[in-house]
């Protein structure tokens, strides 16, 4: 009985470990052949030294690839990037939700019903309209007014600020507030803004994390197509359309090694810091990544 | 003039007509109370007072400005929830701070006027918890502490005590008569509970299903029920109705009869009946007497010993219930036969039947 019940536990840790090691293997493989010359690397290739940190190690690759590709503006721009949308999706996301929860208007549900709506559109089915859209835009620099976002910062921020899915989480987490707090502070003389500032936002903080990890993987992981219709120039490129370019001029593969690491690493990072954040958040919102 | 008025007011949600043609007139100063069974529409009422509901019809008057399209913060109203709505992640002296903060008043005014609040509410070394370390009765004072530092010119309170158990219940009523006592501000006062509103109000308005029953002090009402409705809801236990017949109407009273009460004269208070028309008996608990000759005879269910009063709940012959409230402690087994008598002049008569 009790061994009938270790053997079936034993079972299941392998089973486990074994689907752990399928996603962990390449990571791990990735991250030494960064460090191994490509001669050693494909000869280790068809062994466990593969995975192991032996041999000819060295930070060669790195120096090469950052030679050869501008990765430090790459990873410039996709910071900016990601933290500009990231931080203005908060902002405006929370604000509408907000007006949506809170604030009475004429024909509030109708609105709120069409915005979940997008929701269903992929990304591909606007993409067309969208490029065109932004190749129409006036945007006012220092050279006065410009016409076209293409090769620019703002067109992949703008167009990715605010989607449907972040307002519904806030909108789903404000309802669940006391309204009686957003009460009591409008009666204690507090205007619309001071409520949201001063009393929800201060009580929202799981739903913050929820959308800023949610947006963090969205932007870093999922942005490609974009950024390949609308960014020619290396000043503005992103780091995962950097990596697109620095395949077609390179075959060196520790050096490819090394981008990709460079890459995933501040999302492992990213993950493990907020791994129990991810994980509640994900249980409580019932939302994906 | 009053400080508060309220005229032909109807409140609406959708097709739920729920405020039906309010009027009352609240004096400055006054300590009013809306009593009335749970759902009658007194938390919507307030809300509509404080801004936090729009009014449907009708003209609300705070002072001498018609305040119906004012924000609630353009009405200085100062208002405690039945929940408390205090600010979890703020501690207690951000919490009473809060309108003053808002107002953008002075650090050193803001310090002043919290401390003095904390002095009066007795809670000086709570300041700096947070909510979550407070008890009820606690979290009461934060709320109270919160809307006095505003000094509004009118308080209103939805139901404050209803969350507080019986013994905190008794001495936060009397702390809130010794608050209204010490700031004679306006107050409106919201409650379900009869003996609330009749120790704590100058004024009482009586509601039902969101209409005015009667608005007066609490022994006119309690005196003078204007209806049924009134009449069995203020005082305890409720008032006992009997039916009766109307026999004849004379200058100051009205001789009814009734299955067990042979002929009785029953003052009028101003009302005219039309002989042979049905009518209601009302007699408060306390004015019947134990009477062997008594008219209402029956035999005792359930009897309560309080010590200082005994209530006896008794089945009349054809099955009718009535209450008695006995000032004396007296035994009484279940079953056993009993009479009562009453004086004619303590009752009510009513042309509505129940
Ligand atoms: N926002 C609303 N929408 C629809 N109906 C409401 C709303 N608020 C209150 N009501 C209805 O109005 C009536 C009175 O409610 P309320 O004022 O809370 O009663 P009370 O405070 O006397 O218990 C109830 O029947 C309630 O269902
Ligand atoms: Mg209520």
């Amino acid at each position: 009985m009790t061994l009938d019940r270790a053997t079936r536990l034993m079972g299941r840790y392998l089973l486990l470990l074994f689907i752990a090691c399928i996603f962990v293997f390449p990571i791990i493989f990735m991250i030494m052949s960064s460090f191994k010359p490509d001669l050693q690397l494909l000869q280790d290739t068809s062994s466990v030294r593969a995975l192991l940190p032996v041999g000819d190690l060295s930070l060669d690759n790195y120096r090469e690839a950052f030679d050869r590709a501008p990765i430090g503006l790459f990873i410039f721009n996709s910071v900016f990037i990601t933290a500009t949308t990231l931080l203005l999706s908060l902002f405006l996301a929370s604000i509408a939700a907000f007006a949506f929860v809170f604030i009475d208007w004429r024909g509030k549900s109708v609105v709120l019903a069409l915005v979940v709506a997008t929701y269903i559109l992929p990304f591909e089915t606007v993409a067309v309209p969208l490029l065109l859209l932004v190749n129409n835009l006036p945007w006012l620099s220092a050279e006065g007014i410009t016409w076209g976002w293409l090769n620019s910062y703002q067109v992949q921020i703008i167009p990715w600020i605010v989607r449907a899915l972040e307002i519904f989480l806030f909108v789903q987490y404000f309802k669940d507030l006391p309204r009686d707090l957003v009460e009591a502070a409008r009666v204690d003389g507090a205007t619309w803004f001071q409520v949201y500032r001063r009393v929800v936002m201060p009580l929202s903080g799981p739903v913050i994390a929820t959308v800023a990890i949610l947006k963090f993987l969205e932007m870093y992981n999922n942005q490609f197509l974009w950024p390949i219709m609308v960014v020619q120039a290396e000043d503005y490129r992103p780091i995962m359309v950097g990596l697109q370019y620095f395949f077609q001029l390179n075959t060196a593969w520790g050096e490819i090694m090394a981008y990709l690491t460079i890459i995933t690493v501040p999302v492992l990072i990213f993950y493990l810091v907020l791994q129990r954040a991810f994980i509640a958040s994900i249980a409580s919102t019932g939302v994906k990544g | 003039m009053g400080a508060i008025s309220l005229r032909g007011i109807n409140k609406r949600f959708g097709a739920t007509h729920v405020i039906k043609d309010v009027n009352i007139e609240i004096e400055q100063g006054e300590f009013c109370v809306f009593v009335g069974p749970s759902g009658c529409g007194k938390s919507t009422l307030l809300r509509l007072i404080a801004g936090l509901e729009d009014i449907t019809s009708g003209e609300l008057r705070i002072g001498d400005r018609v305040v119906n399209h004012l924000q609630p913060k353009e009405r200085a109203v100062a208002m405690v929830f039945q929940s408390y709505a205090i600010f979890p992640h703020m501690t207690v002296r951000e919490n009473i701070a809060f309108g003053l903060t808002i107002r953008r008043e002075s650090r050193a005014e803001i310090d002043r006027k919290v401390s003095e609040a904390a002095r009066m509410l007795r809670m000086e070394d709570l300041l700096d918890r947070r909510p979550s370390q407070l008890s009820g009765g606690q979290r009461q004072r934060v709320a109270i502490g919160r809307a006095v530092v505003r000094d509004p010119s009118v308080f209103l309170f939805d139901e404050p005590l209803s969350n507080l158990d019986a013994a905190l219940r008794m001495s936060t009523r009397q702390e809130i008569a010794a608050l209204h006592a010490q700031l004679k501000t306006t107050m409106i006062y919201v409650t379900h509970d009869q003996v609330e509103a009749m120790t704590l109000a100058d004024k009482i308005v009586v509601l039902k299903e969101g209409r005015v029953m009667q608005i007066g002090a609490p022994m006119d009402l309690y005196h003078n029920p204007a209806n049924l409705f009134v009449a069995g809801f203020l005082g305890a236990p409720s008032m006992n109705f009997l039916p009766v017949t109307v026999e004849a109407q004379g200058a100051r009273t009205v001789t009814v009869t009734g299955d067990m009460l042979g002929r009785t004269e029953v003052p009028h208070r101003g009302r005219s009946f039309a002989p042979g028309q049905p009518a209601t008996l009302g007699i408060r608990p306390q004015y019947l007497r134990p009477d062997d000759s008594g008219a209402l005879r029956g035999t005792v269910r359930v009897s309560e010993r309080l010590g200082t009063e005994t209530v006896v709940d008794v089945a009349l012959a054809q099955g009718t219930r009535l209450m008695a409230a006995l000032a004396e402690d007296v035994i009484l087994t279940p079953g056993a036969p009993v009479a009562f008598g009453f004086d004619g002049y303590k009752a009510h008569v009513f042309a509505e039947t129940p």
